[in-house]
């Protein structure tokens, strides 16, 4: 393992301190916890996010006015405790209630599940939107159902913008359910990810391998293959995104290509074209792009493409101006 | 029935059963999960012990209520939320009774609740439905515990962490039923069910 860190067990600490004090003007940390939170926080429902630490800019990087208000960070790849999301939601509850948003793993669920219930003993109106846009894989190591990957940006986006315009919690959670529906991403690794008290890469791909539909913590995807050029890649994962989309021509999407945190960008903007050109040619439309690192998974070399099939407000919600640190 | 004496008492035994058993636990979820049950029961024993010592405690809905908040900020993973909510479930719960039936049942329910998962799915609910069943029937004896946590050997896992590796996690114990036979031996050896 070779890596920038003193110790292993206190990564998350030092990060949290060091993320708070190169965006002092940006976030502050709730004292005593592992929560960080929006400075000046508007009148409205608050938004949270997080999850396990290891997917920066995830969640944190995207706090500020028009996204998060707070963002929970956990051991690497370890859901946070539920006193710590609770902490969290009291620290950002404007009076209007709190939307949890949710990638959909079994510890994060039954967490934040938790911290709800201790939130609405102290009369915190809270609502879940839980995301679950990973098309690779049904059922993996710690999730029943579908992952919740880099898809999650876009819910945090949309429903940021949704909730500085004055939207309750309900809508909010009603507008999520149906973003989640229009959303699906896959991807491809080229490397596995390192947890620093592992020590170790959790999964080993061999110099000239790649595996298609890895998640974020190194779970198992649907097939390993030999190394192959950034077109075929790029056929690889829209045709798995057509087929679940099922698309007709001239429907709309926002689409995402996020590095997994080992990738230069140089080679996601050669993937993103490569996708482009496909997806021009199948006669569907984007509207909205971004390409770079929003949700990922250590050291991890690959990518992961998402598409999000648009309604015409949510891509000005895409397109509305944020103060965060990675958006 | 609870008294503030033997609740006290029980989360003691329970801590103590934990910490000798501590590598077992975590052996047994080796095979079949990730292999820290034990070590994730211990911090948080000993954090409920540490909890117990330094806050004020006067009513059983107290000792319930710390108890669970110990255990959820300490244990983490899915074993933190569920045996958490079964504490904050059972403190709810002693606000209108200090009778054990209804107190246990209100600790099921929660757990239930929590982990989207009924009995028969290989899970802690595997030791705690059996356990309860034989409170019901004026039944409870050591041998019952120990039967039904033996029982899990038999049942492929389709909830938590044992599912992943489904039909393979026959033949193993469940570590949470395991570490729920401590629970309910402590609730017995602590005068819990004593008339």
């Amino acid at each position: 393992m070779k890596k920038i860190i003193n110790q292993a067990q206190n990564v998350v600490p030092e990060m949290v301190q060091g993320f708070v004090r190169a965006h002092q003007e940006k976030v502050q940390q709730v004292p005593e916890t592992f929560v960080l939170k929006q400075k000046e926080i508007n009148k409205q429902v608050a938004l949270i996010s997080g999850g396990g630490s290891g997917h920066e800019p995830a969640h944190a990087g995207f706090i500020g006015s028009g996204m998060l208000q707070a963002a929970v960070c956990g051991q690497v790849f370890t859901s946070p405790t539920p006193d710590q999301i609770f902490e969290g939601i009291k620290a950002v509850d404007q009076g209007q209630g709190v939307v949890m948003v949710v990638k959909n793993y079994s510890g994060d669920i039954m967490n934040f599940d938790m911290a709800k219930d201790l939130a609405e003993m102290e009369e915190i109106k809270v609502g879940t939107v839980v995301v679950d846009d990973d098309i690779a894989v049904e059922d993996s190591t710690y999730t029943q159902g579908k992952r919740g990957v880099a898809g999650t940006v876009f819910v945090h986006k949309i429903l940021g913008a949704a909730a500085r315009n004055g939207a309750s919690v309900d809508e909010l959670v009603a507008l999520g359910e149906k973003v989640v529906k229009n959303l699906k991403t896959i991807g491809v690794a080229l490397t596995g990810a390192t947890v620093p008290e592992v020590g170790k890469p959790g999964f080993v791909l061999k110099d000239d391998e790649i595996e298609f539909g890895v998640g974020i913590h190194g779970e198992p995807g649907y097939k390993r293959e030999k190394i192959k050029t950034s077109k075929e890649m790029a056929e690889e994962l829209v045709s798995k995104l057509k087929v679940a989309f099922q698309w007709g021509k001239g429907d709309k999407f926002a689409i995402l290509i996020n590095g997994l945190g080992g990738t230069p960008l140089m080679e996601q903007y050669i993937f993103y074209d490569d996708a482009m050109k496909l997806l021009d040619a199948e006669g569907v439309e984007i509207s909205f792009s971004k390409v770079g690192n929003y949700m990922t998974s250590l050291e991890m070399a690959g990518l992961s493409m998402t598409l999000l099939k648009v309604e015409d407000d949510w891509v000005q919600a895409l397109n509305e101006e944020v103060d965060t640190v990675a958006w | 029935m609870f008294t503030v004496d033997n609740l006290k008492k029980t989360l003691q035994l329970f801590k103590e059963k934990i910490d000798q058993n501590k590598d077992y636990l975590s052996e047994l979820d080796t095979p079949i999960g990730d292999g820290d049950h034990g070590n994730n029961m211990a911090r948080g024993m000993e954090a409920v012990s540490e909890s117990l010592g330094s806050k004020e405690t006067e009513t059983i809905q107290d000792i319930f209520k710390v108890t669970a908040m110990a255990l959820i900020s300490k244990v983490g993973g899915a074993s933190g939320p569920l045996y958490g909510t079964a504490m904050m479930e059972m403190a709810k719960a002693s606000a209108t009774t200090a009778e054990a039936l209804p107190i246990l049942e209100a600790g099921l329910a929660g757990i239930e609740k929590r982990g989207n998962s009924k009995p028969g799915e290989k899970t802690m609910l595997d030791e705690w439905a059996p356990a309860i069943d034989a409170i019901k029937s004026d039944t409870l004896t050591e041998a019952t515990l120990k039967a039904a946590v033996e029982a899990t050997k038999d049942i492929a896992a389709t909830k938590g962490r044992a599912s992943y590796v489904g039909e393979r996690s026959i033949g193993h114990i469940d570590p949470g039923a395991m570490s729920s036979m401590y629970f309910f031996q402590s609730l017995m050896e602590a005068g819990v069910f004593d008339e």
